[in-house]
């Protein structure tokens, strides 16, 4: 068998063979407590390591410089968690989110340990190692089992857990439910005005997100579709704002004033399909205020006609009996200029309405509404690039320019590529014609900074709503962010019709304004709209269609240097697909949904009994884990840029990329064959190990399709757009892309991040051969999947030949593998081995080296950041892999420089989920980016790479980031904001690795 | 009931004027041509009679007008949709008084009457093409962006877009609508380009029907009770190749007009009427 993973994961399939149950528990602690006293020796230095959560603070390769410093810091902590998560036994579920973390943390202590009692004692150590491994699979397979059994609540717990760390341990991206529940503040009343025009007033807790009281006025209101509606506070500048739900309501009113009105946020452009009556009554509300004052213009005659079912609505029939309306009906508004013509044909127009109930005469009053042309169209002030006043108006469709009343121009979302706006100019890209050949760009200028703001979230919202069948994921992580990381955090309205079809209670009574008539449902009452209903698609633009041909026309153009894929017929498919599944699942889909927004990291999905058994074996789980390999591309230099969307066929939304800022070229350069390492995925696994992972395949099909909702959503969130934001909230791009959104696909995303240079990759023969040496604990690969790549990358540290070679190998069986890390204690004397070492780091897997940590340091420090994470459903799957075995991960930075000139620094850290690296079988390459992004001194280069294999599909994103700067750079700080900023990106995806591989001058040198 | 819009294509009325004596010398037109009057009234009597009798519009016929030779045109003089009617101001200085007597007619009828005042403002009515749920207003030698605001004004119902006008006088000089989302286009390429840039600005999708005369592409639909899709369009004499082209269209009622003098002085069908629907009670 080869051993695919990391030398970490050999360990672990080692420990399993030794089958020490609980020995190995005792042999751990044992070697935890010598790993901490070989820990203590290293130094953090001005690591990086203090910015980074703790799990990745295991550096699995010190820095040859200073081999003592590295380890102290991060150790004992780690070493503490290793303790505890010994203690309970493995079974437990509760634990297992604990477990994970502490056993990753575990599994790079003893990396790092063993690579101390490497470098100390030889001879000592590898027995250690031995117990350490075992160790490992102990807890990999334990955590495997929790996180097969773990289901909701503890995988939400988890990603929780894994959010914060990611933050750097701070609780940011904690979903705001856990907030608040968390926060016992101050509590604050807030005075909401309804659309009724009554106040309502609620308490909320000083730290409360919008959401919270959003949920309130809604409950109040007894609103179940409530997607369409918001809350709208004014700023400073007394401004209209809505109020972000995801974000404490404090920081976004930046005063003291606690008021808002709840409004109507999306105008449904088919009301009838609304399910309940309260809903369109609201609606109806929200209309008649803006008819009434003038924000949606209509003709006399269709004031008077939306008057007269005004007055059916809440006053019911005309009796000719009582004191005529007109009385009072000049005391209600139903037009900006309302003179006494109009109230007469209001008045004359409301006799034959006679017999409408309040619900059909509401009913009526939304056919003729959503007809006017300014119906769901918020408008915004602005100049063209001449300086002409101009209009812009965000609708269901896209975007509409206007010149006085005159629309000028129209844009609909399948046209726009991206939306950008910096300081107050706000950019639209516009998808080339049929006969052109380039996009272009329109711009726009806003009165200032905060209303290109204001309108650029409008329009990644509505864009969101309508065009998309998911949101995307709030948080994609983007490495060196900067911009704003806005999302529309909401349901879409596919979704929002998806849970309204299954509300399932009886038409709630309610009052209505003026008339405090009990409405009557309209159940049974003749709807009018049938063909409304009809219309609907062609309205929204939704047309399927259309879309259709638009997007296959666009199939797959390159537009520069980027490549669009749309895919709407898949995406519709989906849809439909969805929507009935929905029906049955639908309370747990919003749950799921919930949890999988909210919690980006790799939860494992509630795994199924199967899978638990599955799972339980470590082998498979490891193979599993291993088949996603990405390779990363070392060095491709990039210049600017950061866009990437890529579709997936599978099922496609649009997929908005929201890019922040830059206006920078964006060159995504496709697929690169060279780049991306299709997963070597070795041919399927050896005997043993095959069955079960086949198995787990099987299950996890299964799985899917039981849970087909869950994964629909899933996948929804799936697109991966890259995009790089860049810089400060000025600016922001959102690129509505055709989401490439994996059914049942893992996606595994990784990152590098490097600094400096990659050019310095290069591997030298010497440290691969220490590594080698201390290897030799080897693993009894059992269950593993051998990758290809992975022998190779074998062959070559052992052999020490082409160093570049084995670098990519060595790359992809990183990812794809948790591969360990070498620990090439004795790199710290000689910079160079330590590359070597990182190199080896592939070989690591494949043989039972527990030093796979290695990787140290060389004359410069280059740091890679690798995440992985899996796309929610999928991930269920295989997170639960990933828990199982600690992510090994294998570094390596190579300089060939000789001595003196450069100082190399790799550490790198692993998270101890590991995405399944190889699966038994070979994927296929389905797509592959790679992205480079420059800012300031930091060029991010991207590499995503999807893989199929079986009805998965697996996505990894590299990233590599380098740092180039003078002193003057805080490095550290930089590497972890990227670190941060990723996480933050995708925050379904897990951070698997992270290398940091540091270059310094010493004397002349090349980066 | 009002609705909005409802009954794309039902008239109720026409309004039409009889043709000047002084359309052969004063009117007019792009290229300089010969009009036989007498030709040209007998095609205009058709025309009227095909509306009054065959199609059962209650037809309003205003007598020309000597002094103002292109008074026959009368569509150019208002736009009526649904209950408002609004008169226009001619880009042309010497049609600006047709709209007089067309005013009183169409107030007669019981419509909101809004007038064009602003004298920045012009609009012919044959640049404007109401397709059932929205406007196009072509910019053109004789209407400008503010004529078209003020159209705007008067339908705030309806989305109105602009559309340039690269040839042609008007922008129903190649196109008209055909039926409920279908447009009857040119085959010319300012005709095309129009016809993109109305798909583009619109929020609905339009069937298109391109026929290879731009002139051909002036037709007059309705929709009549009894008698479903009508569409009056050129004769297979003037236009052979493109009645071939409506004769796809089933279920119509296709009835050829001929209009070989007006069309001289770049009068197509359209301009010759304005048709309004009328609710009976009112």
């Amino acid at each position: 068998m080869t051993t695919e993973a990391g030398s970490k994961t050999e360990v672990k399939e080692k420990a399993e063979e030794s089958a020490a149950g609980p020995d190995q528990s005792e042999q751990a602690k044992q070697e935890h407590q010598e790993g901490e006293n070989a820990v203590r020796e290293e130094k953090e230095g001005k690591g990086i390591s203090r910015y980074l959560p703790t799990w990745f603070k295991k550096p699995k390769s010190q820095s040859q410089t200073s081999p003592t410093k590295e380890v102290q810091p991060t150790e004992e902590p780690a070493s503490k968690a290793t303790k505890e998560e010994e203690g309970p036994s493995p079974d437990v579920n509760g634990h297992a989110e604990e477990v994970e973390e502490k056993e990753e943390v575990k599994s790079e202590q003893v990396k790092e340990t063993e690579a101390e009692t490497h470098s100390n004692t030889s001879a000592d150590t590898e027995p250690a190692k031995g117990e350490r491994v075992e160790e490992v699979e102990e807890q990999s397979p334990e955590e495997a089992k929790e996180t097969k059994e773990g289901e909701g609540a503890e995988e939400e717990k988890k990603e929780g857990q894994v959010e914060a760390e990611g933050n750097g341990q701070t609780s940011v991206f904690q979903s705001p439910l856990r907030v608040v529940r968390k926060t016992k503040m101050k509590v604050i009343v807030c005075h909401v005005t309804l659309l009724d025009g009554t106040d309502f007033t609620c308490e909320v807790e000083k730290r409360a997100k919008g959401q919270f009281l959003f949920f309130k006025v809604c409950e109040h209101l007894n609103l179940l579709e409530k997607d369409y509606f918001g809350l709208i506070y004014k700023d400073n500048h007394e401004q209209k704002c809505w109020l972000d739900p995801t974000k404490e309501i404090k920081r976004q009113i930046r005063s003291n004033n606690w008021q808002f009105t709840f409004n109507v946020k999306f105008y449904p452009p088919d009301p009838s399909l609304l399910t309940e009556d309260i809903t369109r009554y609201l609606l109806c509300l929200q209309l008649r205020e803006d008819v009434a004052s003038g924000r949606l213009p209509c003709s006399f005659v269709t004031h008077a006609l939306l008057g007269s079912y005004t007055l059916q609505a809440e006053f019911g029939d005309y009796e000719p009996d009582q004191p005529r309306p007109l009385d009072f009906i000049n005391q209600l508004t139903f037009a900006p200029n309302q003179n006494k013509e109009m109230e007469e044909k209001i008045l004359e127009l409301h006799k034959s309405h006679r017999g409408m109930t309040p619900a059909q005469a509401d009913l009526q009053f939304l056919e003729n509404a959503k007809k006017l042309s300014m119906y769901g169209v918020d408008l915004h002030h602005a100049k063209d690039s001449e300086g002409v006043d101009i209009m812009l108006g965000v609708c269901a469709n896209g975007l509409l320019v206007y010149k006085d009343r005159l629309r000028i121009n129209r844009f609909a979302w399948p046209k726009i590529l991206k939306i950008s706006y910096k300081r107050n100019n706000f950019y639209i890209k516009i998808r080339p014609g049929e006969t052109e050949q380039f996009e272009s760009t329109v711009g726009f200028k806003l009165q200032n900074h905060r209303s290109a703001k204001r309108l650029w979230k409008v329009c990644v919202e509505n864009h969101s709503f309508f065009r998309l069948n998911a949101p995307e994921p709030p948080n994609k992580a983007r490495f060196l962010t900067l911009g704003s990381k806005f999302r529309y955090s909401g349901r879409t309205q596919a979704q929002t019709r998806l849970a309204s079809s299954l509300i399932d209670r009886p038409a709630p009574s309610f009052d209505r304004t003026s008339s405090k008539r009990i409405s009557r449902s309209l159940d049974g009452a003749p709807v009018i709209s049938v063909t409304a209903a009809g219309r609907d698609g062609a309205e929204n633009g939704r047309d399927p269609h259309l879309e259709l041909h638009s997007d296959s026309k666009s199939g797959l153009r390159v537009h520069g240097d980027t490549i669009y894929v749309r895919h709407s017929n898949l995406m519709l498919e989906d849809h439909d697909k969805t929507q009935e599944e929905v029906l049955k699942h639908q309370a747990s889909i919003s749950q799921l949904k919930r949890s999988f927004m909210e919690a980006p990291p790799p939860s494992p999905p509630q795994p199924n009994q199967w899978e638990k058994r599955l799972t339980s074996s470590p082998a498979t789980a490891t193979r599993v884990q291993q088949q996603h390999v990405v390779s990363v591309s070392q060095t491709e230099a990039a210049s600017a840029e950061n866009t990437i969307s890529e579709t997936k066929e599978p099922e496609k939304m649009t997929e908005i990329e929201i890019e922040e800022t830059v206006v920078i070229q964006e060159v995504s350069k496709a697929t690169k064959a060279g780049l991306v390492t299709v997963p070597p995925s070795p041919p399927p696994p050896p005997a043993a190990a095959a069955p079960p992972a086949e198995q787990e395949t099987q299950q996890q099909e299964v799985k899917v399709q039981e849970e087909v909702v869950t994964v629909e959503e899933t996948q929804q969130r799936k697109q991966e757009s890259v995009s790089s934001e860049s810089e400060s909230e000025e600016e922001a791009e959102y690129h509505p892309d055709v989401p490439v959104s994996l059914c049942q696909t893992q996606i595994p995303e990784e990152k590098e991040e490097e600094e400096e240079e990659e050019e310095e990759e290069d591997v030298e023969p010497e440290k691969e051969v220490e590594e080698q040496v201390s290897p030799p604990v080897a693993l009894p690969a059992l269950a593993e999947v051998s990758h290809p790549e992975d022998e190779t990358s074998q062959e070559g540290v052992c052999r020490k030949e082409d160093a570049d070679e084995n670098k990519e190998q060595e790359h992809e069986t990183e990812e794809s593998t948790d591969d360990v890390m070498v620990t090439p204690d004795e790199a710290p004397d000689s910079p160079l081995l330590s590359e070597e070492t990182e190199k080896t780091a592939p070989s690591e897997e494949k043989e039972p080296r527990v030093n796979g940590e290695a990787l140290l340091v060389e004359v410069d420090p280059r740091p890679q950041v690798i995440c992985c994470s899996e796309p929610p459903v999928v991930k269920t799957e295989m997170v639960t892999i990933s828990d199982t075995f600690a992510a090994q991960k294998t570094e390596i930075a190579t300089k060939e420089v000789p001595i003196v000139h450069t100082e190399t620094k790799t550490i790198t850290y692993e998270a101890a989920q590991l995405d399944g690296n190889g699966d038994g079988e070979p994927g296929v390459l389905m797509t592959a980016q790679t992205i480079t992004s420059e800012s300031l001194c930091t060029t991010t280069t991207t590499h995503i790479t999807k893989t199929l294999k079986g009805g998965l599909s697996e996505t990894r994103i590299e990233k590599r980031i380098v740092i180039t700067g003078d002193c003057d750079i805080d490095h550290d700080q930089a590497l972890a904001q990227a670190i941060k900023e990723a996480k933050e990106q995708h925050p379904d995806m897990s951070v698997t690795r992270v290398v940091v591989h540091k270059e310094t001058e010493l004397a002349e040198e090349e980066d | 009931m009002a609705g909005l819009m409802a009954g794309f294509g039902h008239y109720t009325h026409a309004l039409v004027r009889g043709v000047p004596a002084s359309l052969t010398r004063a009117a007019l037109r792009m290229q300089p041509t010969e009009v036989d009057l007498d030709m040209a009234r007998r095609e205009h009597e058709a025309y009227v009679e095909l509306l009054r009798a065959r199609l059962g519009l209650e037809v309003v016929e205003l007598p020309a007008d000597e002094s103002l030779p292109d008074c026959v045109f009368v569509e150019d003089a208002a736009v009526v949709c649904g209950e408002t009617a609004l008169i226009t101001r001619p880009g042309a200085e010497s049609r600006r008084r047709e709209t007089d007597a067309v005013k009183r007619a169409l107030k007669d009828l019981n419509l909101n009457i809004v007038e064009m005042t602003d004298e920045n403002a012009t609009l012919d009515g044959g640049d404007v093409l109401f397709t059932g749920q929205e406007f196009f207003v072509g910019l053109s030698k004789r209407t400008n962006q503010r004529g078209a605001e003020i159209l705007a004004d008067a339908f705030k119902d309806y989305a109105v877009s602009t559309v340039p006008v690269m040839a042609g006088l008007h922008l129903k000089s190649f196109c008209s609508m055909g039926g409920p989302g279908l447009i009857i286009i040119g085959s010319s390429e300012p005709a095309q380009k129009a016809l993109k840039i109305m798909q583009q600005m619109s929020d609905y999708r339009y069937d298109k029907l391109t026929v290879p005369d731009d002139l051909a592409a002036n037709c007059i639909y309705m929709n009549l009770p009894n008698k479903g899709h009508v569409l009056l369009h050129c004769t297979e004499k003037e236009f052979p190749e493109s009645v071939k082209m409506f004769e796809k269209l089933k279920d119509y009622m296709l009835i050829p007009v001929c209009n070989s003098e007006k069309v001289k002085v770049d009068g197509a069908l359209t301009c010759c009427s304005v048709l309004i629907n009328q609710k009976a009670n009112i």
